[in-house]
């Protein structure tokens, strides 16, 4: 069963939802990869206010491909999320809600999740055009001059992922 | 053997289109195998990921947009002919050039950054793209490439074995290098293994064999059995599409060989993603 989730998402909506649930993402996410990542964590590090409020957000680990004429965006799969968990507990610390990517995160990510009531979904790796279809919007939110890696503000609209750590750190992820 | 000119403009063109098409339209050979997997698949919620991942080559090839996201870094294996001679231009900036050309007019994500260690700052062209040329008879060039993402890149590995470590050694590395990888590169994936030469020879090959159509083996019929049994063993670790279980953790293993030193058995495993793009093109 695919479960219908608006987002920000809720204490009471994390709660709710268990590895393994298919969901369909609605409402709108920010997006952050590796070098957005290393500049938020070195601002929270320096004790710096961050250029996004992240407080109640999901981010989506995304570097879209450009927009043809006519798309509110390109190709814009997930990256592997390992990458991020360095800079991840910081994020969570602040009130990061969400996290969407693939693959596998280390333990020091899943306790924080616990910690803080955050879910990971992943969405398919490599399903990239399908998965744009579900954007409807994105608007630079800061680091442009990352190009493809600045944050954005996607709107979406029945995303599709999957919970694969939930708020309790169970995971489906094979081992 | 008379001498052949050919143009620099047009092997730009060439290389341009052979960048977008293969971000675009996945090769039969991927498909095929997506296709057979996605009937054979035990598990509900594999069948699902690969149901989604052949609508998402559909969606890519009818809308000419990028199967992912990630349109990787351009790798060429060039066969150049000895008796063409390039006119207007150099064959090196002529193939960057067409390069440079599909990852901006083909709405291709640029993902290379100038300096790997402090400066990072991408290149806005996606160039350089990384050019093996290999010298034969002929009038000809022949051009095969690929891109390659890095989310699978990251997980390959090179392993100087030595003689002894034997077939089970080869067998064991490249086993213990797709564990690792679980569920990071995309599964199903393609694991192309390069056996022999020297420490680079091998690399090259590892990445040359995730080039080669899936549907062929090795011309040597023990590689070829090893290639099909390797397949067999990591579809039995159950990682399964996206990783999330399932019996299609990859789609195709590829052995590319060559002789090596009396002291040394190179190994290196490079892994690639369901989204293995690659064609050829000759001028
Ligand atoms: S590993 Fe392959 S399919 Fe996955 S995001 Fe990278 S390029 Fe795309």
């Amino acid at each position: 069963m695919t479960k219908k989730i608006t987002l920000p998402l809720t204490d009471e909506t994390i709660r709710d939802l268990h590895a393994g649930d298919s969901v369909l993402l609605t409402g709108t996410v920010i997006t952050g990869r590796d070098a957005a990542h290393k500049r938020l964590y070195e601002l929270i590090e320096k004790g710096e206010p961050l250029p996004v409020d992240i407080n109640g957000e999901v981010i989506y680990y995304v570097g879209p491909a450009p927009a043809k004429p006519g798309h509110a965006v390109g190709p814009a799969g997930p990256t592997s999320s390992y990458r991020m968990d360095k800079y991840t507990p910081a994020l969570l610390d602040r009130g990061l809600k969400g996290m969407i990517g693939k693959g596998a995160r280390n333990q020091e990510v899943i306790d924080s999740m616990v910690k803080n009531g955050v879910v990971y979904f992943a969405a398919i790796g490599g399903a990239a055009a399908l998965i744009s279809r579900s954007i409807k919007k994105a608007e630079t939110l800061a680091y442009e001059d990352l190009g493809t890696e600045a944050i954005y503000r996607f709107t979406v609209e029945d995303f599709p992922a999957i919970v694969v750590i939930d708020s309790y750190g169970e995971s489906v992820l094979v081992k | 053997m008379e001498i052949r000119t050919i143009n620099a403009a047009d092997i730009t063109e060439a290389v341009k289109k052979l960048f977008m098409d293969m971000n675009y339209h996945i090769g039969k050979d991927i498909l095929s195998a997506l296709q057979k997997a996605q009937q054979e698949e035990t598990s509900p919620i594999g069948k699902n990921v690969l149901g989604q991942l052949i609508e998402n080559h559909a969606i890519a090839s009818s809308e000419e947009v990028p199967i992912c996201q990630d349109t990787g870094m351009a790798v060429l294996f060039v066969e150049y002919g000895d008796h063409v001679v390039i006119e207007n231009g150099s064959f090196e900036e002529a193939v960057q050039e067409g390069v440079r050309r599909a990852y901006i007019d083909g709405y291709l994500r640029k993902s290379v950054v100038s300096d790997p260690v402090f400066d990072r700052i991408n290149t806005r062209d996606n160039t350089p793209a990384i050019i093996y040329t290999q010298i034969v008879s002929g009038q000809e060039i022949r051009i095969l490439g690929g891109c390659k993402g890095f989310g699978s890149e990251n997980m390959s590995s090179v392993k100087m074995l030595t003689p002894s470590a034997g077939l089970e050694g080869v067998r064991q590395f490249v086993l213990d290098v797709v564990r690792y990888a679980g569920p990071n590169p995309c599964p199903p994936i393609v694991v192309g293994i390069g056996i022999g030469g020297t420490f680079e020879k091998a690399a090259m090959l590892a990445k040359k064999a995730t080039l080669r159509p899936i549907d062929t083996g090795h011309p040597d019929e023990r590689y070829a059995r090893l290639e099909k049994e390797l397949l067999e063993e990591i579809n039995g670790m159950g990682f399964g599409p996206a990783g999330l279980g399932g019996i299609t953790t990859a789609l195709g293993v590829n052995i590319e060989t060559f002789p090596t030193h009396i002291a040394g058995m190179p190994v290196a495993v490079n892994i690639c993603c369901h989204a293995a793009r690659h064609q050829e093109t000759v001028i």
